[in-house]
């Protein structure tokens, strides 16, 4: 379990997070949402002891960062938004180093690399340089690299950013694989999409603080299921209704073109925020 | 921790073996310009020194001294820059359960060990070019502990600088110039007080003096060889500290 308490990061005269509440249950998908700037990846960075927190508190199964950091490193595993695999060494060695760094034995390092790489489909890959590996496969090769050591958290920035959407749909595949074996993951995203397909629960940020937290559905619920969506004189428009036949009425009494659809995160956001999500 | 240091050494073992000979053959080229050009060019017009060996025999301890520092600096600084500035995989080490200073001796001593294979080929060249000088534990330990600073010095350098240009600046403007005036090519009781005592402070003047003095079987200056070893305290405290400041 992820216990977040009070959580302050400054950059010079810069809050990047500004005291944050949040606790992730053992075994969900906690999906951290919100534009880039929001404080996602200092977040991030500061469960994985890359950044220092300035204040507050962070407790990852019982263990206190700043006190545990050994322990909790050997807990956690880490899938940054940059591809930060080892340019020089093969993909089966990239696995190797991080095992060796998690103190696995040589009959464990082999077993968990043919495993994973069967996992992630990289096997005929194994002896390959990263350098000649696509950029899917690259990330693919980070979660299996994460995943090494098994770990009982599974922290990811930004997983699937800048990559096509099958490559996009075959990672969530994977998360939710994670999933079913009890890991709890924790993921920060910018893509709407990807936060209300693969999380249990979500919590939006924005400038550094929690604006919402729920499963999507609730989110959705709560600014209104349906919403009709027309052109205005200045953008586009929208109002949100709980029930179909409420929103169908509305629609009625409007002289111009509108959809009548779902809500969805995005429209959570913009209603909680007056502005959309842009990368 | 030990088992740690084997492991980050183990990462830059394999990423020389795999290029083992490619770096044998060019470490090869700077040395026996050297050799050429001021062992047997200028060599041979100047008379033989006071202690009787020729200036090929002056001149050897020097180039180990220089280029054991070029190797073992450029073996750590350019590539951990680049894993910390532009590949991010330094990450990978900052979270994973292993201390600090593993990471740091191990780096260090993969440096070192550049450092030591590229000595060990201008030792052979040097005799091969007609060169005296006796090589014993002492002078194998002098070595490897310039490789040692020198490695910590790169460690230092590309944990602090953000720029790779910067990462140029440093060969420039400190390693050039103790390239040659660190007593690497001539005596530096020659230069001017001022300079002679800022030169004195450099460790580089100390392991050529060294170096210089085991080869020729002479009387070994311990107070050098007290500085060296100041050095390798306070740049591994350094390196620490940038370790440290890594995780802000």
């Amino acid at each position: 379990m992820i216990k977040i308490q009070t959580l302050v990061k400054k950059f010079d005269k810069r809050t990047a997070v500004n005291g944050l509440n949040l606790e992730i249950e053992q075994g969900e998908i906690f999906g951290l949402l919100g534009p880039n700037g929001a404080g996602k990846t200092t977040t991030i960075r500061m469960l994985t002891m890359l950044t220092k927190p300035t204040s507050g508190d962070i407790l990852i199964n019982g263990l206190h960062i700043g006190r545990d950091d050994e322990k909790i490193k050997a807990l956690i595993g880490v899938v940054p938004q940059h591809i930060n695999l080892d340019q020089d060494l093969t993909v089966g060695e990239n696995l190797e180093l991080h095992g060796r760094l998690h103190h696995m034995s040589e009959s464990q390092r082999k077993t968990r690399t043919m495993e994973l790489l069967e996992y992630v489909e990289l096997t005929e890959r194994a002896y390959d340089r990263v350098q000649s590996l696509s950029g899917g496969m690259k990330r693919r090769l980070l979660i299996a690299r994460a995943l090494m050591h098994q770990p009982k958290i599974l922290l990811l920035d930004e997983p699937t950013v800048a990559l096509d959407p099958q490559v996009r749909r075959r990672l969530w595949d994977l998360i939710r694989r994670m999933h079913n074996d009890h890991i709890t993951v924790l993921l920060t995203t910018h893509y709407i999409e990807e936060a209300e397909n693969l999380c249990n629960r979500v919590a939006i940020m924005e400038k550094g603080k929690l604006i919402a937290l729920d499963t999507p559905v609730s989110l959705c619920q709560h600014v209104g299921a349906y919403v009709v969506e027309w052109e205005g004189d200045i953008g586009r428009k929208y109002n949100f209704f709980t029930a179909r036949e409420q929103a169908a009425d509305f629609a009625g009494t409007l002289d111009t073109t509108t959809m009548i659809r779902h809500s969805n995160l995005e429209d959570v956001f913009v209603e909680l925020t007056g502005r959309k999500v842009i990368g | 921790m030990l088992y740690d240091i084997m492991t980050v050494f183990w990462r830059d073992w394999l990423v020389l073996k795999r290029r083992l000979g490619k770096f044998l053959l060019s470490r090869m080229v700077a040395p026996m310009l050297y050799l050429v050009a001021f062992g047997w060019g200028l060599g041979r017009s100047i008379p033989a020194t006071t202690t009787g060996g020729s200036y090929l025999d002056f001149l050897v301890p020097g180039i180990l001294a220089l280029n054991s520092m070029n190797i073992s600096f450029n073996s750590v600084g350019p590539s951990l820059h680049t894993a910390r500035m532009y590949h991010k995989s330094l990450e990978e080490y900052l979270v994973a359960p292993i201390k600090p200073l593993a990471f740091i001796i191990g780096k260090i001593a993969a440096g070192t060990l550049r450092g030591i294979l590229s000595s060990l080929i201008i030792v052979a060249m040097a005799y091969a070019f007609g060169a005296n000088f006796h090589i014993n534990t002492l002078f194998v330990s002098v070595v490897a502990i310039n490789c040692i600073i020198f490695s910590a010095l790169g460690f230092i350098t590309a944990m602090l600088i953000s720029s790779h240009e910067d990462m140029g600046s440093v060969n420039t403007y400190l390693l050039l110039p103790m390239s040659f005036l660190c007593g690497t090519f001539f005596s530096p009781d020659k230069l001017p007080m001022i300079f002679k005592a800022i030169i004195e402070v450099l460790p580089l003047t100390h392991t050529s003096t060294l170096l210089r003095s085991i080869g020729t079987g002479n009387e070994v200056s311990l107070v050098s060889l007290a500085i060296l070893l100041m050095y390798v305290v306070v740049l591994i405290g350094i390196c620490i500290w940038t370790m440290h400041k890594a995780c802000k």
